[in-house]
């Protein structure tokens, strides 16, 4: 676990919200990936405590929730940051120099795929094909797409982010 | 309909280009200047501002509609808020359209060859709005179903000649009836929306431009096949299309257009959106279904196939979200009119995501049948920058490149097979000649290695010894034999994975040597990149008697590495290089090694 993760698992979590979400699916079929993703958007990542909070009251094995956990890239077991940027690196991306795209954003921010800045303000992440592929290549921060970047225009939207709070 | 047609109609596209081009401030730019103007009292007619679906040509975003009573519509294109005002004094207001903001003559040549039937909607009507949809035959096509037997039905598919368009080209009717026949009163329908090939979007489109739609489609398959129950397997990347999916089920819902005896026409049908996490796998049937069960995305041997034992071992049957989006028009128009489009083996129409460095990227829907180079050059405009064609992949990870000798192939299932690629879910990507198509091919097994479920151990540590083998060449450290190792390799995984996924990886490599053997040789022999692509081979230095000293290479350098003075052949200054390829990108006479 890295030390950002390890800072934050010190403080308590407070499972209220995790709970609100298992009561909504109690008596669903496959119940499991709906509840993970919606206790993923409360917290923003998946805390332990509420891994085991899962098994117990939908009655399954610990491992089968942490296989699906690591089985799926959109599940995360570490803290993120505020700003999500999502690198595509589709074909088209690809073709048109999605990798500069990244490169720049590492030497900015100095954080590769999966890796979170210690302000816990940045999360990068390469991502299979975000479909806006005409505008190739593109980028995804939080839910706004910026489309037909260069490096130049790369480095403005990053600015624009490290500027905000 | 007849009551609109007295208003003043701004369309804008907001799928999810339009809006990364940044059509949300443009459509408050226009709702703004016609508040300003008083636009309403002074022409008397009401303005509506509408937000479509994607009309195609994502290029040229944002692209906006101008529609006066009783006129034809005018297309802007690279509209700005900027430049809103000056539409809506000079068009709006004094009937006199802006020429040169007009959008070109290759608007009506990028359309010219097409033939837009499930795109018929998308961008021309609010993708939000029920009342839109049922004023252009929506739910038309249900009613005509209900009235005929689920036999009938089913015949009727069989009849159009519509073949799944999720890749594999399996006639729809024919795997209707095997789930319709299996025993059970539990069935399940599902749509799949998990469009996870690199390089295609023409799902997302139709989730975001024609909900309703896909609706309509599933509650067709759903009344012939004889189930109550629909998922929308949708990804997760994609939250634009799983927003308006999700209110234009809830509106259904409202309406009382699903849920029990939907429509008033005697059946029940429910459905609901899954919204998957992030795995390509799960576009396999089998891994899908492990999915929506919630567990590891996992494929399994077949038999017993999904018709027999699918979702929760219920009978279930899987359709790609274009194939339910044709079935709509099956039922208006009629499965002869239907065959009538296309080629002897492939009817219809079929929708293509062209990208890459082509002039117009974007939608195109064309009849089967018409030839790759039509695609290509007419609908899109060629190559970007008059650089040279080299090759498109087309199928995604698991199609193949074709090369320019391929380029009169038409498109459709069997042409594409016989020249050594698949259809797959439609993506083409074209590449030029500074695509390297060795390291195209690292690319997608790197793609598909990391998407491997790692249940069957060709698929998982094959295409691992695979990928290191190209990772090799590229960097330079190529040997003798790699080639054949590599060829070998490819049949025995296509031959002994499990799934979909595991058969077809190996299938970008052995396009690659068919068609480019030379370029994998010059990499290992010569330890160059013909295409200067692969960066530890890369020199960056400019060729003096190529360079037309345009400064192009000056101006798009991050660092300042690049000197140049007007009328002076560049430098390039290797200290300050972070070889990122800008330079190498902009450069139009290929003169930077």
């Amino acid at each position: 676990m890295s030390e950002v993760a390890e800072k934050v698992q010190e403080q308590e979590v407070d499972l209220t919200g995790a709970n609100q979400v298992i009561d909504k699916y109690l008596d669903m079929h496959g119940a499991l990936m709906p509840v993970l993703q919606e206790i993923q958007e409360v917290y923003g990542y998946i805390p332990e405590p509420t891994v085991h909070l899962v098994a117990e009251r939908l009655n399954v094995y610990t491992s089968q929730i942490y296989g699906v956990l690591t089985f799926y890239a959109q599940f995360h077991l570490e803290p993120r940051g505020k700003y999500i940027v999502r690198v595509c690196m589709g074909t088209a991306c690809h073709v048109k120099g999605a990798g500069r795209i990244a490169d720049t954003l590492k030497e900015r921010l100095g954080i590769g795929h999966a890796e979170t800045t210690e302000d816990l303000k940045f999360t990068a992440e390469y991502v299979a094909c975000i479909g806006a592929c005409g505008m190739a290549p593109v980028i995804m921060v939080n839910d706004a797409t910026y489309g037909s970047l260069s490096v130049q225009k790369m480095d403005d939207v990053i600015q624009k982010y490290m500027k905000m709070d | 309909m007849a009551e609109n047609a007295e208003n003043i109609k701004v369309l804008i596209c907001q799928g999810t280009g339009g809006l990364a081009s940044g059509a949300k401030a443009v459509a408050d730019a226009f709702e703004a200047e016609f508040k300003k103007h008083g636009v309403e009292a002074k022409v008397g007619k009401r303005c509506e501002v509408i937000g479509t679906g994607c009309r195609g040509l994502c290029a040229n975003d944002v692209l906006v509609d101008v529609q006066l009573p009783g006129q034809e519509a005018v297309t802007y294109d690279f509209v700005t808020p900027e430049l809103v005002t000056q539409i809506v004094e000079e068009h709006v207001l004094n009937n006199q359209v802006v020429e040169k903001k007009k959008a070109g003559p290759y608007y009506a040549k990028f359309l010219e060859k097409q033939q837009r039937i499930i795109f018929s909607r998308c961008g021309t009507v609010n993708a939000e709005s029920l009342d839109d949809f049922l004023a252009h035959r929506g739910f038309e096509g249900i009613k005509k179903a209900v009235t005929m037997k689920p036999e009938e039905v089913i015949e009727e598919v069989k009849r159009s000649g519509l073949r799944g368009r999720g890749g594999g080209g399996f006639p729809t009717g024919v795997k209707w009836s095997f789930c319709k026949a299996s025993p059970g009163k539990e069935k399940y329908l599902i749509c799949n929306a998990d469009e996870g090939d690199p390089g295609a979007f023409m799902d997302r489109s139709i989730l975001e431009g024609d909900p309703y739609g896909l609706i309509e489609g599933m509650m067709i398959g759903a009344y012939a096949i004889g189930c109550t129950f629909g998922y929308v397997y949708c990804r997760a990347e994609y939250p634009l299309a799983i927003k308006r999916l999700q209110k234009a089920i809830d509106t259904c819902y409202e309406k009382g257009f699903l849920g029990k005896n939907a429509m008033g026409l005697g059946f029940d049908f429910d459905m609901r959106i899954k919204a998957g996490a992030g795995a390509f796998v799960c576009g396999e049937e089998t891994a899908l279904m492990a999915s929506i069960e919630g567990q590891r995305g996992m494929s399994r041997p077949r038999p017993p196939f999904p018709a027999v034992r699918g979702l929760w071992g219920k009978p279930t049957n899987i359709n790609n979200v274009e194939t339910f989006a044709n079935v709509s028009y099956i039922f208006y128009n009629g499965a002869d009119w239907y065959s009538s489009i296309g080629t002897e083996g492939t009817k219809g129409t079929k929708i293509f995501a062209l990208t890459g460095k082509v002039k117009h990227t974007g939608l195109v829907e064309v009849p089967a049948g018409t030839t790759m180079k039509e695609v290509i050059y007419d609908v899109c405009g060629g190559i970007l920058n008059n650089r040279k064609f080299k090759a498109v992949q087309a199928g995604g990870p698991s199609g193949g490149c074709l090369p320019a000798e391929a380029l009169d192939a038409q498109v459709d299932y069997d042409s594409l097979i016989k020249a050594g690629a698949m259809m797959g879910s439609g993506g083409l990507v074209v590449m030029d000649e500074t695509t390297c198509m060795v390291d195209i091919a690292r690319f997608f097994l790197n793609f598909t290695r990391v998407e491997s479920c790692g249940k069957c151990i060709p698929c998982r540590i094959g295409l691992k010894i695979m990928l290191e083998i190209l990772e090799r060449i590229c960097s330079g450290e190529g040997s003798e034999g790699d080639i054949e190792l590599l060829q070998d390799m490819a049949y025995d995984i296509k031959k002994s994975s499990l799934c979909g996924l595991g058969q077809t990886a190996p299938n970008p490599v052995l396009s690659t040597i068919r068609y480019f053997r030379h370029e994998y040789e010059a990499h290992i022999k010569e330890k160059q990149c013909p295409s200067h692509s692969c960066k530890p081979l890369l020199k960056f230095e400019v060729i003096d008697n190529a360079c037309k000293k345009c400064g192009l290479c000056f101006k798009v350098c991050p660092v300042d590495a690049v000197r140049w003075e007007k009328g002076q052949l560049a430098i390039i200054d290797k200290e300050k290089c972070t070889k990122c390829t800008s330079c190498y990108d902009a450069c139009r006479f290929m003169a930077i090694e």
